[in-house]
Formats: C-alpha cells, structure tokens, sequence
C-alpha cells in the first residue's frame, strides 16, 4: 500500500480522528488491531484445546477408579498399537472411507458432467442450489431418514419383498450406503468446478485428432478432472474417518470415531491416543492430496 | 457440443438417479411426520397432522429449540466478528503467516468433529472446570463459533478480493475517519456477504451435534434432543415431526444465502463458475 503525502490541512481533533491518522500511519498496528481477536481465539480456544487433548495421551489412568494420573506413560499408545482390536477397528474406518469415495465418485460423476457440460446455464444454476441443500440440511436428520429407510419393515426391504429378498439394513453394507449419501454432495461440487475448467476446444481437439468418445474420456477429461476428484475425495474419506454418529444410529460394528465415544467415558487417556490415528491418516491423506494438486481445485 | 446424444441421454439419466439420490431420504422423513402410527412400517397406512400439535406441546423439545436457536445466534455474532476481521486483514494485507490464516479457520471442519469435540471437552473439564466455568450455553457458543468463523470468513474475503481497494483510500482521502469508511464505504459492499455467511453460520450451528454432545454438558439443543429421544420408540413420530423442522430450518438459510452470494455460487470470487459450497473453498 502506497502511502500518499497529505498534510495541507491540520487534521481535526476528536478520537475517531486521531485514531484513524494514526492507523494510517502504522498499517503494521493497523493489521494487529485486525488480526488480534480471531488469531486469539483460534490459538486460544482451538489450538489450546486440541494440546490439552493430546497432552492427555500422555496421562496415566488408574485401572481401578478410572481417575486420570497425570503421570508421564506412553503406556496408552502401547495399548493402541498392541492390542490387535484397535488396529482391525483401524483399518475397518479405513477400507470404509476408501470405499465411500469411491462409490461417491461413480455417482456425482454424471450429475457433475451433465452440470458443467449439457445443461443451460439456468438448469446448471437450479442443481448447483439443488446440491447445496442437501449438503447443509440437518445431519442428524439425514441419518434418521435412513435408519427408517434401512429397518426391516422400511423402503428398502418393502421394495426387494416381490422378490422374496431382504436386506439387513442395520449392518456395515448399509452403514456404507448411508456414509455414500451423506458425503455426496461435496463430491459433486468439486468435480463439477473441476469439469467446467476443460476448455471444449481440447475436446475438439481430441475429437478431430481421431479420438473416440471413450479415449477423449479416458485420455483427456479423466486427467484433467482428477484433481478435483481428489479434492472431493478429502471430504469423503475424511468426514467418513471421524463420525462417531451415524456407525452407531445404524450398526453395533465399531468404527475409529465409535471407539474413541465409547472408551472415553472410562479411558480418556487412550481415547486421546486413539484419536492422533485419525488426525495422523488424515494428514497423510492431505500431503498427498497436495502431492496431486487438488488443492487448487478445493 | 462434442457429446454425442447417446452420451448425453446417459449423462441426463445418471443425473436424475443422483438427484433423486439426494432427495428422497429428505422426502421420506417428511412423509413420515405426516404418519399417524408409531411403528415406522413402509408403506405409511394413515396420514395424519396430530403429532404436529403432540410435538409443539412437548415442554423439553420447546426449550431444546430456545436453546438451539440462542446457541446459533451466539455463534453467529462471534463468526461474523472474529470471520470479518481475518477476511479484512487477509485480504488487505501482505504478512507474514497469512495462507496460515486461511488454513487455520479451516481446520476445525476438516478435522473429525469428534476430535474437536472431544478437546474441547478435555479443555471445559480441566482447565476451564478449576476456574469456575461449567458447560451451558456459552460452551457451547464457543464450540460453535469455532467452526462457524470459516463459512464467514470465506464469503467475506470472496467479496472483498472483487471489491476494489482504492476505494478505502479514495474515502480517506475525502476525509472519513476509519470508522466511517467501514461504515459507509465497506459495509454497504459486504453486507450481503455478511448476511449469506451469517445464515449459513446460523444453519451451521442449528443442527449441529457432533461437537455439541461434547460442549453442552446436560443441556440439550434441538439436535441432542433429538438424539437423545431416538432411544425411545414410542416418541419416534414426534422426532419425526421435529426433524422435518430442523430440515425446514437449516434448508430455508441456505437457499437464501445461494441466491444472495450472487448467482448461484455461495463464495465464490467468479460466480457462477467454481460455484462450490463455502466450507469447500479453500481461499
């Protein structure tokens, strides 16, 4: 910011005023004025919290009263670590998120193309609005519609009755079609910002050099939407990692986010452990995501 | 067009099985507000209006609802104060740490909710216990609040990179004070901004509960409730009722916010384009 020499007039007094000469004069404090109250409040409330939380992997718990002893152990990582139910509940959420994103990318591709490719400009403006409400209505709702969908006497086993089938709703198959429901709006979003960026002339291009549909798809539109496919795939895989509520609405199966609700009641300190696994796969997940560029396609 | 019409008659059909996807579930939980009987069979034999009335009677949902909605403006007020001023100091200036900034506000939604929670917990527990403050509504506030800045954050800074900030100088160069330049030379720019991130905020933290259950102590917010009366069968019909509610709500604000943001994106700097939801756009 260039600072403009204005000094014709002596400026007027009153606190406002000097105040904001002197702001105009100090854009360094001026920044700190601005930046001062939410830098706090995320250093103070969310930083500070998540230390006190992995802090607490360190503590000791009392095997008989379940009281916290803070004393030094990495006895709660041991735990994690050895015990092979943690590793097995582990990879469970794992292979879960893994195939959450992948059904997610198999449906919103379609509605993506169709949005950014075929439809008007008006109908595209009408699905981007029709996408978004589902993203942002109630959670919580959305799990107990399918609770009610996936119980025995629901839609799903109504509907595969005439042909003398039944499905078990309340198992890890449809925890894994409620997962692939609730994240698939932001699937869609980024494929669709992704898809809209390829120039038509490259498809053109591919078309005239001889390029069936299926190569240009193949060979030019996959590639160039990847990205946003991996940018989307940050919010199936972890948003799937984490929920603790919609594996415990719709199955007794246990998940990364179930165990770390049930055990903290009693074991804080192991909770707290089992937690960093989430934040650690998460991290690893971003690097790479990074890796393939789909952060500028977020 | 470089679709062949084959292509695009799939293309057409894979859309509406998505779409239809996403909105059936949301159409089945309001049919089923309309069931007179408790079970929850499908198909619904007999509709009926009367847990309409059961439910708006129901004194622990009415006061979850008090709750929840104190709960979202609260959250609300400090997203657009603390979400305005990082928007304005990102976008204004040059400093050291400021993709940090962007990064930061972010961070609360895409970590696992449970892990916010469960710190925030720990925090309330032992740091905040000790000096006498205890879980209630102002927990609650401040966990939502937490991961409500980002969604104003976001529309703020969007309009402020279109916004031209010459503008700012031009005003005091014409003799407004700091003061009066935001009030009459950035606020009338941002305010629909503040007003689309402020609903969203608001939707955000309505129907919020993975963190909740961890910052609201015994209290319950209309979430909760409702998860808490899950458990109790012969109650189902009037969480059903209370549900289509919730959905009404938090539908309502995010649509208004679409059509403020301009066009259709909700942040976006180049609407219609990139048109992706806020807490997606990474600034």
């Amino acid at each position: 910011m260039t600072t403009v020499p204005v000094a014709e007039t002596p400026p007027q007094e009153g606190l406002g005023r000097r105040l904001s000469t002197f702001f105009f004069r100090h854009p360094r404090t001026r920044l700190a004025a601005l930046l001062a109250l939410p830098v706090a409040w995320m250093v103070v409330v969310y930083f500070g919290s998540l230390v006190v939380l992995l802090l607490s992997a360190f503590w000791d718990t009392d095997p008989f009263t379940a009281e916290i002893v803070r004393e030094f152990t990495l006895e709660n990582f041991q735990t994690i670590i050895e015990r092979p139910v943690y590793r097995d509940v582990a990879w469970r959420t794992i292979q879960m998120a893994l195939l959450v994103t992948l059904a997610d990318v198999v449906l919103a591709f379609p509605i993506a193309y169709y949005m950014a490719r075929v439809a008007s400009t008006r109908t595209r403006n009408l699905l981007v609005v029709a996408i978004l409400v589902p993203l942002w209505a109630s959670y919580l709702v959305k799990v107990i519609a399918w609770r009610t969908i996936l119980s025995d006497g629901g839609i799903v086993n109504w509907a595969l009755e005439p042909f003398g089938l039944s499905f078990d709703g309340y198992s890890t198959v449809g925890l894994w079609l409620v997962f692939t429901y609730l994240w698939l709006p932001f699937m869609v979003l980024p494929i669709y910002a992704g898809l809209e960026r390829i120039p038509t002339s490259l498809l053109e291009a591919s078309a005239d050099l001889g390029g069936r549909s299926l190569t240009t798809f193949v060979r030019v539109i996959l590639p160039l939407a990847f990205p946003a496919i991996v940018a989307g795939s940050i919010f199936t895989f972890s948003l799937t990692l984490g929920d603790y509520i919609a594996p415990g609405l719709i199955t007794s199966e246990q998940f990364i986010g179930t165990v770390i609700y049930n055990i903290r009641g009693q074991a804080l300190p192991t909770a707290a452990a089992f937690s960093i696994v989430p934040i650690v796969v998460i991290v690893l997940y971003l690097l790479v995501a990074r890796k393939l560029r789909a952060f500028e396609s977020l | 067009m470089v679709e062949s019409t084959l292509t695009r008659v799939l293309l057409r059909v894979g859309a509406g099985l998505t779409l239809a996807f996403m909105y059936v579930p949301l159409l089945v939980i309001g049919l089923y507000a309309f069931n007179q009987n408790v079970t929850q069979a499908w198909p619904i034999e007999n509709y009926s209006t009367k847990w309409f009335s059961i439910a708006f009677e129901n004194e622990r949902a009415r006061d979850a609802l008090v709750l929840s909605v104190l709960a979202a403006l609260g959250a609300t007020a400090v997203a657009l104060v603390l979400g305005t001023l990082a928007a304005m100091a990102v976008s204004r200036y040059r400093f050291f740490g400021r993709e940090v900034i962007s990064f930061a506000v972010i961070l609360p939604i895409a970590l696992p909710g449970i892990i916010t929670g469960l710190a925030l917990q720990a925090t309330i527990l032992d740091v905040l216990g000790p000096i006498g403050v205890s879980f209630g509504l102002s927990t609650i506030i401040v966990g939502h609040a937490t991961f409500c800045v980002v969604v104003v954050y976001n529309n703020v800074i969007a309009r402020m990179r279109r916004a031209v900030g010459s503008i700012d100088e031009a005003s005091a160069d014409l003799g407004a004070d700091s003061w009066q330049t935001f009030r009459y030379v950035m606020l009338p720019q941002m305010r629909t901004a503040l007003l689309a991130g402020g609903l969203l905020a608001f939707a955000l933290s309505f129907d919020e509960v993975v963190v909740t259950i961890f910052t609201a102590g015994a209290q319950q917010t209309l979430p909760i409730w409702i998860f808490a009366t899950l458990a109790r069968p012969a109650q189902l019909p009037i969480v059903n009722v209370v549900a289509l509610f919730v959905i009404l709500v938090s539908i309502v604000p995010v649509y208004i916010a679409s059509r403020l943001a301009g066009g259709a994106g909700l942040t976006s700097d180049r609407p219609p384009r990139g048109a992706v939801a806020s807490e997606l756009q990474a600034p």
